[in-house]
């Protein structure tokens, strides 16, 4: 299975039946594709829709009806649509469940830099910052480590997207959650040993006496 | 409000003026004003809108033709010819986070001088704003934002200018509808009046200042 699979996956036992969700571009998009069967989970696209459904079939297309990147979608049964201000006082004003990013670095206490390498990638935060600072549930969706350096850093060489650390990462070696500030080791996947995850992670981590494999079939529990 | 010709509604936006343009990577961007603006090449303009879609594509296009001198946006990361020419400089980028660009627009159309937002604290974007504590909670001041013209698109508009959306091409308009001097909408459909039912206007019509009729 390769990294981007065993990450969404592990993401999509996060959600539970009637969870409003925002999925970023990239590796968090994933995700939808392993809701498991049986529950209900309301997608947001932020630029003003509740209940994003699959890329439509060919010739079906609608110009007017996109994600937040620009692609045609379709709208599941019972969809909504709004203005950019009911958008982002969804995301903002704690009516969000969920919210799953992209990232470049994530520290040692949960803080994420995922909006801008100055001098190379300035693509601007979009709604990054808002997701980040209001969402109930902050996930991070990211590979372990770029170019053979941790993304998991002990102190962030890039800007900061929020000042409110996530609550949990799951790469494709590990998931790492920062209750009471601190980076602990909460699962590691299937084939990968402590040893190795603490090797290709530069933050101090937390590794509790018993530290499960990671999960990834769907989750049957209500 | 006023019907006028797509080429009139153009002629009345002079050089160097800022706008207000909908849309979200380009869905709900008025394209038949956009290229109309190519076409007058109206310049030094500033443009404040979510981001500047892609190359070819709604206010890239105004990019590409180098017609604008600033952009106020959240995103221009689909957009690389932006990126280049605010690294050389030819262009002044301000990036914003969308949630706060959005309410700061509503702001700007609703008579309040700003709003206050967690969003930003602790990062680049507090530099130089003023910080307010409610009930324990930090907040930046974000000041409101307004402009000569909105160009607005809408699916709807009756013939007296009330204005309907569709689908996730509403975003942005209806909040830069109230945030300018003159508001200029264009309609896929132009309908009698109460084809829109006084329940899904959406932008109501005495906002409206020039409807542009169609060719």
């Amino acid at each position: 299975m390769d990294a981007q699979t065993i990450i969404a996956k592990r993401i999509a036992r996060e959600l539970r039946d009637g969870m409003l969700v925002n999925l970023g571009i990239g590796i968090p998009t994933l995700v939808a594709n392993f809701v498991p069967d049986g529950i209900h989970v309301f997608f947001q696209s932020e630029n003003g829709l509740i209940g994003t459904g699959p890329i439509p079939e060919q010739g079906m297309a609608l110009p007017w009806l996109t994600d937040a990147g620009g692609r045609p979608v379709t709208a599941l049964p019972g969809a909504s649509t709004f203005d950019s201000a009911m958008s982002f006082a969804l995301i903002r004003g704690g009516h969000l469940d969920l919210t799953v990013l992209g990232g470049l670095q994530v520290d040692r206490r949960g803080l994420l830099a995922n909006w801008m390498i100055p001098g190379k990638m300035v693509p601007g935060m979009g709604g990054a910052m808002d997701l980040v600072t209001g969402a109930k549930r902050v996930v991070v969706a990211m590979q372990h480590t770029a170019k053979g350096k941790s993304k998991i850093v002990d102190a962030l060489s890039l800007p900061l997207t929020s000042t409110r650390p996530v609550d949990l990462v799951v790469t494709e070696l590990a998931a790492i959650a920062f209750q009471d500030g601190r980076a602990t080791l909460m699962e590691i996947a299937d084939g990968v040993s402590v040893e190795e995850v603490l090797a290709a992670t530069e933050a101090d981590l937390f590794v509790p006496d018993n530290v499960p494999r990671m999960a990834l079939e769907p989750r049957t529990e209500p | 409000m006023k019907t006028i010709s797509l080429h009139d509604a153009v002629a009345i936006i002079p050089d160097g003026a800022s706008l207000m343009i909908g849309g979200f990577m380009g869905v709900g961007t008025p394209e038949a004003v956009i290229d109309e603006i190519l076409r007058q090449k109206k310049s030094h303009l500033t443009v404040i809108a979510n981001d500047t879609a892609s190359p070819g594509i709604g206010i890239g296009k105004l990019v590409t033709a180098r017609l604008l001198s600033k952009v106020i946006v959240s995103h221009i990361g689909l957009n690389p010819e932006t990126q280049q020419q605010m690294m050389a400089g030819d262009l002044q980028v301000d990036l914003v986070p969308q949630g706060t660009l959005v309410e700061r627009i509503r702001a700007g159309g609703c008579g309040l001088g700003g709003i206050l937002t967690p969003t930003g604290i602790g990062t680049v974007v507090e530099e130089g704003k003023s910080k307010i504590t409610v009930n324990g909670r930090e907040y930046l001041l974000e000041v409101a934002l307004r402009a000569d013209f909105a160009l607005i698109h809408a699916f709807l508009a009756d013939y007296i200018g009330n204005l309907a959306y569709a689908l996730t091409a509403r975003n942005f308009n209806p909040l830069m509808a109230l945030a300018t001097d003159t508001v200029i909408a264009n309609a896929d459909n132009i309908v009698p009046v109460g084809v829109v039912a006084p329940d899904h206007v959406v932008t109501p019509a005495p906002v409206v200042d020039y409807l542009i009729a169609k060719a």
